[in-house]
């Protein structure tokens, strides 16, 4: 690791989220102790599905991000349909319903910029499979305010814009397979 | 110092400047959200250090109506949450009928889209003539559009959907007028109701209310302001009386939490206890 003092993760994911997300974070022991936070780009009129199913399938406890929560260690956390999900500075959720970012709400964007002004260089993020380049900016402010930057391998992605346009914009750390992500993650 | 830390004291200060200057208290405004909001303001003024807002907000109260607007966008649409619209019916359409009258405000109305909703339903089910509905938002701008009651019609046929999914018990079109590439509700869809300027920071209570709906509000506000919001709504509301938030606000963790109890979990309907 580039930076070992990560104190929480956000991970942007679109299209072949469900599957990446199904292989990625059943591979966390069950004994992680830093937060992660998930914006997964899905219709507006999702329910909780994708949270409850993932929960049954990790060793960690995954849940649907409920505003002004407090960000509890070994917890991953996803952005509900249709709200962006926001970090505040002491560390609590919270949610808005303002207009889309690059089209898109949730918007990995707005969730990555405003987790770096709670976690500054001790963050890492990383960007999946997706067929857009939200979470390009959002990757590059990590990479500048001093924390660690990954992508899913384009070759590995379903849908490699995503990781492509990250990449392209800003120096990454680790460029893996899920695989290889779930292991660098077991690692933290 | 960071770099980062000084920029939060310059919100800080621009924050102070507006309310010392206009009277808008925004201090106990979910921050991230807000700092979105002011970067936004921010790059559409070309400039690029919160500080630099400072004097132009206390000398052209153009910017600060921006600096409003900008503040106030949220997303709202015709029947946002069909499902809720659709509960308000099931659930608390049957208590108002043994009502000789209903009072209702709706808080944080923006521009009035959820409250044109709310009154075509009460109209289908013959509640509308003794609704008094009462929708206030902090935004004047907002208010004169929710009184004029135009909207765009690019979206008049999702909105349609969204009207049936909802319950809707004709078509959208029976309420309004379309001219060119926007419609306008009918005039007698607005007699029953009072577009008001209210501030839930500052501004106090509306006495007597049977139903007090403020969705996707709350969001906005910390914990302490919205426990400001959560008693003045507690305030305002009579014994058995409804409270309607947004599908992800929850009266749960507010210190009001025990005087109500779970009218519909789903939906986010809550009654005051006797």
């Amino acid at each position: 690791m580039s930076n070992p003092k990560v104190a929480a993760i956000v991970i942007g994911v679109s299209q072949g989220g469900l599957d990446a997300l199904n292989t990625l974070l059943p591979m966390l022991p069950k004994d992680f102790v830093k937060p992660i936070m998930i914006v997964q780009h899905r219709s507006a009129d999702s329910d909780g599905y994708l949270s409850e199913h993932l929960n049954l399938i990790c060793q960690v406890q995954v849940k649907e991000a409920q505003d002004k929560e407090v960000i509890q260690a070994g917890t991953v956390y996803i952005a509900p349909a249709d709200y962006h999900l926001l970090v505040e500075k002491d560390a609590s959720l919270s949610l808005s319903c303002d207009e889309r970012v690059n089209f898109t709400r949730p918007s990995v964007d707005v969730l990555f910029e405003s987790a770096i002004d709670c976690y500054g260089d001790a963050l890492l993020g990383i960007i999946l499979t997706g067929n857009n380049s939200d979470g390009a900016l959002g990757l590059k402010a990590i990479k500048d305010a001093g924390g660690v930057t990954a992508i899913q391998d384009p070759d590995d992605a379903l849908v490699p814009s995503m990781p492509k346009a990250a990449r392209d914009i800003t120096r990454i750390d680790h460029c893996l397979t899920l695989k290889g992500l779930g292991k660098l993650l077991a690692t933290l | 110092m960071e770099p980062k830390k000084i920029a939060e004291i310059e919100v800080d200060v621009l924050l102070e400047a507006i309310r010392l200057r206009y009277d808008y208290d925004f201090k106990n405004y979910a921050r991230a959200s807000l700092n979105r909001r002011v970067q936004n303001l921010l790059s559409k003024e070309n400039l690029e250090m919160p500080y630099q807002l400072i004097p132009r907000i206390l000398y052209d109260h153009t910017i600060f109506d921006k600096f409003l607007s900008e503040m106030s966008v949220t997303v709202t649409e015709l029947f946002r949450d069909p499902p809720f619209f659709k509960a308000i019916q099931d659930i608390i359409f049957p208590v108002l009928r043994t009502y000789p009258y209903v009072k209702i405000w709706h808080a944080g109305c923006a521009t009035g889209e959820e409250v044109y909703s709310l009154a075509i339903l009460l109209k289908e089910a013959g509640l509308l003539d003794k609704a008094k509905i009462y929708a206030t938002d902090y935004n004047k701008r907002s208010l004169e559009l929710a009184k004029e009651g135009i909207y765009s019609a690019a979206n008049l046929e999702a909105n349609n959907k969204a009207y049936l999914k909802a319950g809707g018990k004709k078509s959208l079109s029976h309420y309004y007028t379309e001219q060119y590439d926007a419609f306008k509700f009918q005039d007698s869809l607005k007699e029953n109701i009072t577009f008001a300027y209210h501030n839930l920071v500052k501004d106090g209570v509306f006495g007597e209310m049977h139903i007090v709906v403020c969705r996707n509000v709350l969001i906005y506000f910390d914990k302490d302001l919205q426990n400001h919001a959560f008693t003045l709504f507690d305030n305002s509301l009579v014994k058995m009386g409804f409270l309607c938030l947004g599908s992800k606000e929850t009266i749960d963790y507010s210190i009001v939490k025990e005087h109500y109890e779970t009218f519909s979990k789903p939906n986010k309907i809550y009654r005051r206890k006797n």
